[in-house]
Parts: structure tokens; C-alpha cells; sequence
């Protein structure tokens, strides 16, 4: 009796500390923004909608030397009346730690749906930006651009 | 000590739109970098910037660690009345910092 409920106990904390480095194994998140970890953060903010090309103008240099700052424009075409206006503006990268840049929530107040920001780029990579406009639709534009000295990743000496 | 730069033109024609700059000195630390003893850095960055207009909110941002240091970000928004632009910056440990402006609209 003492022998089988001590056998069941071992094997029980086996089964938990192997249920723990399961789960351990699972929260691990990878260091960068894969392109896949970049869909996950679209498809949070987009939900089940469909994203359609168009509306939006990324205005971003195609060649960066340095990566800690890096200009950036976003336009979506829009009259910005109450009826039709845009409601929000996320941009998104493939390769930095996160894929999130930035998100702005504008309303009909704006006048124009246009941000412009800096942000730091640790690689060579695709940019998307993706507009939301007032009667719940997704329009998106990717840019492309060369980094020739990465942020992020390097050290303090 | 001003930590925030704002630029709202002083005066509007009604119905207007008129471009809004603002800048602020922040470190914007990332948290995946490492100091010369290879210990990591602890993230300190600014998560959020909205701005109101006579109480109203008329933008907000949120940002990430891909946002340069000192961020800057330009927004628009149309002249209504006369009055007040109010911002306001949160962040990480405890962060917070506000400045205004006023503008004029005949």
C-alpha cells in the first residue's frame, strides 16, 4: 500500500514537472518578429475581416543607413467627414523583436488621415500599414526597405 | 524642465486643417538591448500620446518599442473653435507629462 501510493506520487510529479516544461515550452516566444508572428498581430487588430490593398500610401525611404531613426509617413485617402472618415492607422514590421510600430486612433475630427512618426529598424524587411475606416473596413500597403546599420540589436560599449 | 516640444500654428481659419508636430525627450528603451556587463536593459519606453482639444479627444497613439528615441509624431486635425490642445504622454515606470497650447480660430 505505502509502496504503490508512493510510486503513484513520483510518477505523478513526473507527469506535473512534465506538464510544466510543456507549458514552459509553449510561452517561449521567438526573439524577433517573424513574418508569422506579424500576421498574429494583424489578425489581432483586423480580426476575421478582409484586408484589401489600396487607400493607404506608405511614405518611407527604400534605403536606410541608419536604423534608429527612420522617417516615416502614412496617408489613407479619405474625404474625413463623419460618414466616411479613418478610424484608425496600425503599422506593422516582419523582422524587429515586436511586430508593432505603431497605432493611432483618429476620428472625423482629423481633417486629414495622415500620421508621420520615426522608428527604428533592426533589419532589412517589409513594413505594412493597415488603415481602418469608419464603415469597418480593412485597407492595407507594404513598403519595402534596406537597413544598412540595424537598430535593436547592438550593444552599449 | 520642458521635456516636450509642441507645434500647433497660433492661429486658424474655421474649418481648417492644420498639421500638429510633437516631440518629446525619451530614451524609448527598447528592453532587448544589453549593457556592457552583457546585463539586459530594462524596457522604458513611452506607450501612449493623446492629444484633446477643449476636452475633447481628437488623437491618440499607441506606441512600441520600434518607436525612435525622443518620439516624434505629426497628426492633423480641423480648427473648430477657439481654445486649447492638451497632450498628454504615459510610459513605462510611471511616466507621465503633459503640455498644452493654444490656438486661435477666426
Amino acid at each position: 500500500m505505502d509502496h504503490d501510493s508512493r510510486e503513484a506520487t513520483r510518477r505523478d510529479m513526473l507527469l506535473a514537472g512534465l506538464a510544466g516544461l510543456g507549458a514552459a515550452l509553449i510561452k517561449v516566444e521567438p526573439a524577433a518578429a517573424t513574418p508569422e508572428s506579424m500576421r498574429r498581430a494583424i489578425h489581432q487588430v483586423v480580426g476575421e475581416a478582409s484586408v484589401r490593398k489600396g487607400k493607404v500610401t506608405i511614405d518611407v525611404p527604400p534605403l536606410v543607413e541608419n536604423g534608429n531613426t527612420v522617417a516615416l509617413a502614412i496617408e489613407v485617402e479619405s474625404p474625413m467627414t463623419p460618414q466616411d472618415h479613418v478610424k484608425a492607422i496600425h503599422v506593422f514590421n516582419e523582422k524587429n523583436p515586436q511586430p508593432n510600430i505603431i497605432s493611432a486612433r483618429l476620428g472625423p475630427r482629423a481633417g486629414r488621415g495622415r500620421i508621420t512618426t520615426r522608428f527604428r529598424l533592426a533589419d532589412t524587411q517589409t513594413i505594412v500599414a493597415i488603415a481602418e475606416l469608419s464603415d469597418g473596413s480593412f485597407w492595407s500597403a507594404s513598403a519595402d526597405v534596406i537597413v544598412t546599420l540595424a537598430a535593436c540589436l547592438e550593444d552599449l560599449s | 524642465m520642458t521635456r516636450a516640444l509642441i507645434n500647433v500654428p497660433p492661429k486658424a481659419k474655421r474649418g481648417q486643417t492644420i498639421e500638429i508636430k510633437t516631440l518629446i525627450s525619451h530614451i524609448m528603451e527598447t528592453g532587448y538591448r544589453h549593457d556592457n556587463m552583457g546585463k539586459p536593459i530594462p524596457r522604458d519606453i513611452i506607450t501612449q500620446l493623446t492629444c484633446s482639444y477643449n476636452g475633447e479627444e481628437i488623437f491618440r497613439a499607441d506606441l512600441y518599442p520600434a518607436i525612435s528615441a525622443n518620439p516624434f509624431v505629426t497628426f492633423y486635425t480641423v480648427a473648430t473653435e477657439s481654445g486649447t490642445l492638451a497632450f498628454e504622454w504615459t510610459g513605462d515606470n510611471g511616466f507621465h507629462e503633459t503640455a498644452s497650447a493654444k490656438i486661435t480660430v477666426e
